[in-house]
């Protein structure tokens, strides 16, 4: 551990800013990265079910 | 295709998107656990336990997320031209769907390097940005990028999307190698290299591991997320084949097996 308390930790010897957005950026974009193909599978696959449902109907 | 003897077994298999989709479902899961461990223990080790730099204190930090998302925007670009040269070339379906689905994740990778760079430029250079060599390769890297997705938005007939892009994508591979050598070719305020293959790194240890070990968790999560978009894009252009019927009749709400 490099830093003597968590405050330490959390002010990043006066670059807390910098660090701290550069973490954040990159954590948000990687989250979104994952999050939208599982968002946009549940639509998909939720549209494709519909559909095999109304053909299934019509026959 | 079926009478060239010289292509392994593998490529063919590759080739199926029904194959491809099941396959890449079994890996999934585990690529997203290793993803997971490596992410969280590269990053607390990167923030917390990895010494500062003797000259640059603790923006230095900043470092394990900017490397390893710049060196995956360059492999994510390599990966997304040659899927889509082997799409153009073998006219190979899952091809062009893997080439698609690289370009979000790369930009978004490219993002990740340039902004990151950024932040890190303003304590450590006294800018934000300057038009250094390697700074401008990389954001025509993320304006490649851009005009990639742009081709496959633009066309409505997929398969003409797919061939413009992945020449594009291709013609945009000289990018790569400037990207690289961009630090040796011109004077540049950007430090060279970490890694390199043949020389040792001029950190120390307990600097530069956590640096790979963020890199391959870098590695791991893209291979997630392009499996995700890949999966997605193989149901979505597949949807009139037998299998996949079978499996949203069969698991209507997730299309999980």
């Amino acid at each position: 551990m490099q830093f003597s308390s968590f405050s330490d930790f959390l002010m990043m010897d006066g670059h807390a800013l910098y660090v701290w957005l550069s973490y954040g950026i990159a954590i948000t974009i990687v989250i979104v990265n994952v999050a939208l193909p599982i968002l946009s599978r549940k639509t998909l696959v939720n549209n494709l079910a519909r559909r095999i449902r109304r053909e299934s109907k019509q026959q | 295709m079926a009478g060239t003897k010289w292509m392994p077994r593998w490529f063919y298999q590759l080739a199926s998107p029904r194959w491809c989709y099941e396959f890449t479902g079994k890996l999934l899961p585990w690529c997203a656990a290793v993803a997971g461990i490596l992410l969280v223990v590269g990053m607390v080790w990167a923030l917390a336990f990895a010494p500062p730099d003797y000259q640059q204190g603790n923006s230095f930090r900043i470092m394990y997320i900017h490397v390893p998302s710049a060196i995956l925007a360059q492999s994510c670009y390599m990966m997304m031209a040659i899927a889509g040269a082997i799409g153009l070339i073998w006219k190979m379906k899952v091809a062009d769907m893997v080439a698609y689905s690289c370009a979000p994740i790369g930009a978004s990778m490219a993002v990740i390097a340039l902004v990151t760079g950024a932040i890190w430029g303003k304590p450590t250079w006294g800018s934000w940005w300057v038009w250094d060599a390697r700074l401008t390769s990389m954001l025509i890297l993320l304006f490649l990028y851009m005009g990639v997705m742009a081709m496959y938005a633009a066309m409505e007939n997929e398969a003409m999307a797919a061939k413009a892009a992945s020449v594009l994508a291709l013609v945009g591979l000289v990018n790569i190698p400037i990207i690289k050598y961009s630090v040796d070719w011109w004077n540049t305020l950007h430090q060279p290299a970490t890694f390199t293959l043949t020389e040792k790194p001029a950190m120390p240890a307990e600097m530069w591991l956590p640096l790979l070990v963020m890199v391959i968790g870098f590695y791991c999560f893209f291979a997630v997320s392009l499996m995700m978009r890949l999966r997605n894009e193989i149901i979505r252009r597949e949807r009139r084949a037998g299998w996949v019927r079978d499996l949203i009749v069969a698991y209507p709400n997730t299309g999980k097996r």
